[in-house]
C-alpha cells in the first residue's frame, strides 16, 4: 500500500493575547491507501487541530511554521482559495462530533446532500435528486426517499451522523476524517456508523483519519494508532502491536486506563498529572514531567524517534 | 393554515385586555367628559341631564357594557374636534401614517441588513468600526431631530427636497383617487406618474428620519444573527464541503439569521408606528399619529381612545404576521407552535 497523506513535521502555534501555544511540534503522520488509522489522545492534544489543517480549516489565529501536509501527490499547504475548495468534498471530507448540530437546522437534509453534489460531481440538476437518494441509501438509511424531506431536528442522533456520513461521502472522496464521530452517541449506534464508515473505505478503498480519546474503540476499527500528547505523536504502531507492547509510558498508561470487561472502577487506573502548558518553555519530551519513568537524559534535546521495528516508532529516549 | 388559526385564538385574550385598558383609561384621565360636552356656559343642571343622556351616571359595569356593545357595531364614538365619527377619522388617516412607516421600514431593511451582514463577515476590521460607528449616530439622535436636521439640510440650504409640508403639494397636484388610501400606490393605480413622484419626492425625507431610527437595532441584531451563525458547526461543515462561499454565507449562515432578524422587524415596525407621533408633526404629515397628538392636547378622550385601540390592534396583527414568518423561515416553529 502506498503513502495517500503524508504529514511532516508539522509546526503549528496559536497566536492568543496569553502568549504563543505551540498546539502541534514536528507532528509526522502517514496514512495509507485504504487504510484506517486512529489517532488517540485525551482532549488537548492536538487531534482535531491536526485534522482542521489537513483539511486548510484552521483557526484564523493557527499559524503554520513548519512542515508539510501531501495528500495524493498534492501539497494542501501550498494550495490555497479555491483550489483548495474544489478538494474540500471532492477529495477528502471531514464528519464531526455532534451531528445534529453539524448539519443546517433549517434545510432539508437531502438538499444539503445536493449542495454538495451540485458543487463537485458532474450531474445535471434533474437528476440531483435521485443521487441524493441514492447516497442515502449508500449509509443505510430506510426509506430514504421519506428522509431526503426531513429536517435534522426530526431525526436521531445516529441518523443524523449518517446523514453526515452521506454528505462526506456524497462525492466519493478519498479521505475521510472522523473527528470523535461516536461521541454523544449510544454504544449501539456508535457500533453502527463505526461499521458503516469501516465498510465503506474497504469498499472504496478511502483512507480514512479517526480521531478519537477511546482506544479500546481505535483498537476494534484501525489498522494502525498513533498516540498524541500534548502537540506530540508519541507512538505509531500497527494497532496489535499497539496494544500488545507498548512503548511509550504514555501509550501503557492509557491502556492501562482502558476499560476492559474484567476491569471495575477500582483496578482502572488513572494518569497522573496534566497535560503542560503549551505556552510555556518545554523540555524536549512533554511527557517528562508526567513520567514515572523519567531520567537525566530524557531533557537533553533533541526528542529522537527510536524505530522498534518498520512500522513501530516511538518518540522515547528510553522505550518499553 | 391551522397554526395561524391557532395564533388568532390566542391573541383574543390581549384584545380582551386592551379593550380593558382603554375603557379604564377614559375614567382614570382628569377632566368629566359631561363637562366638556355641556361647555364652559353650562350649569351643574345640565351637565348632570349630558351626564345622564351620556350613561355616565350608570355603574363601571353596566358602561362597560354599553362601551363594549358599541365597539362591536364600529361606533368609537365621535371626536370633539373633527366632529366625525373617530372611526372615519382613523381610516381616513391610517394609510397614510402606514405609507411613511413601510416606506421607513423599506429604508431601514436595505440600509440596516447589508450593513450587518458587512459587518460580521469583516468583523474587527474596518467596515465592522465603520458600520458601528453609523449605528451608534443613528441610535444616539432622536428622531425629529434628524427630520429637523434633513429639512434644514436637504430643503433649506439645498434645496432639493420638496417643501415639508404634508403628503402633496395640494396646489400643484390633486390626490389620486382614493383606492388603498396610500399615495404612492393610488397613483401608480391611477396611472399618474407625475403625482407618483410627487408624493414619493414628499415621502423621501420623513422616511429617512423614520428609517435612520429602525436601522441601529436592526443593524446590530443582523451583525450578531450572523456572527452566531457563521461560527456555527454546520457553516463548518457546509465549509468542509467545499461549498462556495457565496452559498455558505447566505444559503447556510444568513438564511438561519432571518428568524432573530424577523422578530425583531416585528418590534422595529410597532416603534416606526410610535415614533410617526413625532415625524408627522415635524413634517406636517395628515396621519394618525398627528390626529392623537391634537386629541390628546384637546382632551378628545374618544379619539384617543380609538387611537389607543386601533394601535394595539396593529400591534397584535403584526405579532402574528411575525410568527407566520417564523414557521416559513424555520421548520422546528411549525412542531412547537
Amino acid at each position: 500500500m502506498s503513502d495517500h497523506l503524508t504529514i511532516s513535521d508539522l509546526n503549528l502555534e496559536f497566536r492568543t493575547r496569553h502568549g504563543t501555544v505551540r498546539a502541534l511540534e514536528d507532528v509526522s503522520l502517514t496514512v495509507r491507501r485504504g487504510e484506517i488509522v486512529g489517532v488517540v489522545g485525551e482532549s488537548g492534544s492536538g487531534k482535531s487541530v491536526m485534522a482542521y489543517s489537513v483539511m486548510g480549516l484552521s483557526d484564523a489565529a493557527a499559524d503554520i511554521k513548519r512542515g508539510s501536509i501531501v495528500l495524493g501527490g498534492m501539497d494542501l499547504l501550498t494550495t490555497r482559495g479555491e483550489a483548495m475548495r474544489a478538494i474540500r468534498g471532492r477529495e477528502m471530507a471531514m464528519i464531526f462530533q455532534s451531528p445534529r448540530t453539524a448539519l443546517n437546522p433549517i434545510r432539508k437534509v437531502g438538499r444539503q446532500i445536493e449542495d454538495v453534489l451540485l458543487e463537485h460531481a458532474a450531474i445535471p440538476r434533474r437528476d440531483l435528486k435521485k443521487a441524493a437518494i441514492a447516497a442515502l441509501e449508500r449509509v443505510r438509511i430506510p426509506d430514504p426517499e421519506r428522509r431526503y424531506n426531513a429536517y435534522p431536528f426530526e431525526l436521531s442522533g445516529g441518523m443524523c451522523q449518517r446523514i453526515m456520513i452521506a454528505i462526506a461521502l456524497a462525492c466519493s472522496p478519498s479521505l475521510l476524517i472522523a473527528d470523535e464521530p461516536t461521541t454523544g452517541l449510544d454504544v449501539t449506534t456508535q457500533a453502527v456508523i463505526m461499521d458503516l464508515i469501516r465498510d465503506k473505505s474497504r469498499d472504496s478503498r478511502m483512507s480514512t483519519l479517526l480521531i478519537t480519546h477511546d482506544l479500546g474503540l481505535a483498537g476494534e476499527y484501525c489498522d494502525r494508532i498513533a498516540v498524541m500528547h500534548a502537540g506530540h505523536v508519541v507512538e505509531i504502531a500497527p494497532t496489535d502491536v499497539l496494544l500488545a507492547h507498548p512503548a511509550h509510558p504514555y501509550t501503557r498508561q492509557l491502556l492501562a486506563a482502558t476499560p476492559t470487561p474484567d476491569s471495575t472502577i477500582d483496578t482502572l487506573s488513572s494518569i497522573g498529572g496534566q497535560l503542560p502548558d503549551l505556552r510555556r518553555e518545554l523540555p524536549p519530551c512533554r511527557f517528562s514531567e508526567r513520567c514515572v519513568r523519567k531520567m537525566p537524559q530524557c531533557d537533553l534535546p533533541p526528542l529522537p524517534w527510536t524505530e522498534l521495528s518498520s512500522d513501530h516508532l516511538v518518540r522515547c529516549r528510553v522505550p518499553l | 393554515m391551522n397554526f395561524v388559526w391557532k395564533r388568532l385564538l390566542a391573541t383574543l385574550p390581549s384584545l380582551a385586555g386592551v379593550v380593558v385598558l382603554t375603557f379604564l383609561l377614559s375614567h382614570a384621565l382628569p377632566g368629566d367628559p359631561a363637562a366638556y360636552f355641556a361647555g364652559p356656559a353650562a350649569d351643574a343642571n345640565s351637565i348632570a341631564e349630558i351626564r345622564e343622556k351620556l350613561g355616565l351616571d350608570r355603574p363601571l359595569v353596566e358602561q362597560f357594557f354599553y362601551y363594549v356593545a358599541d365597539l362591536l357595531r364600529g361606533n368609537l364614538g365621535k371626536s370633539l374636534t373633527t366632529g366625525q365619527p373617530v372611526l372615519t377619522d382613523l381610516v381616513d388617516r391610517l394609510p397614510a401614517s402606514l405609507e411613511l412607516s413601510a416606506y421607513a421600514l423599506v429604508f431601514a431593511i436595505g440600509c440596516a441588513i447589508p450593513m450587518g451582514v458587512l459587518a460580521a463577515i469583516r468583523l474587527d476590521r474596518p467596515a465592522d468600526h465603520a458600520c458601528r460607528v453609523i449605528v451608534t449616530v443613528c441610535a444616539a439622535f432622536p428622531t425629529f431631530f434628524i427630520g429637523l436636521l434633513l429639512v434644514y439640510v436637504f430643503y433649506f440650504l439645498l434645496g432639493w427636497a420638496p417643501e415639508p409640508l404634508g403628503r402633496l403639494n395640494e396646489i400643484l397636484y390633486t390626490a389620486p383617487p382614493r383606492v388603498t388610501g396610500a399615495y404612492t400606490i393610488d397613483a401608480l393605480i391611477a396611472g399618474d406618474g407625475e403625482v407618483f413622484r410627487a408624493a414619493l419626492a414628499q415621502l423621501v425625507l420623513p422616511a429617512i428620519s423614520l428609517g435612520l431610527f429602525a436601522l441601529a437595532p436592526l443593524a446590530r441584531i443582523t451583525r450578531a444573527a450572523m456572527l452566531e451563525s457563521l461560527s456555527s458547526d454546520f457553516v463548518r461543515t457546509a465549509h468542509a464541503s467545499g461549498l462556495p462561499t457565496s452559498k455558505v454565507l447566505f444559503t447556510y449562515a444568513f438564511r438561519n439569521s432571518l428568524l432573530p432578524i424577523s422578530s425583531v422587524l416585528g418590534m422595529v415596525f410597532s416603534f416606526l408606528l410610535g415614533s410617526n407621533v413625532l415625524i408627522e408633526q415635524v413634517f406636517g404629515w395628515q396621519g394618525v399619529g398627528a390626529y392623537a397628538v391634537s386629541a390628546v392636547l384637546a382632551s378628545d378622550y374618544a379619539a384617543v381612545q380609538g387611537f389607543v385601540l386601533m394601535m394595539a390592534l396593529l400591534y397584535i396583527l403584526l405579532n402574528l404576521l411575525v410568527d407566520v414568518l417564523a414557521t416559513l423561515i424555520d421548520p422546528r416553529v411549525r412542531f412547537e407552535g
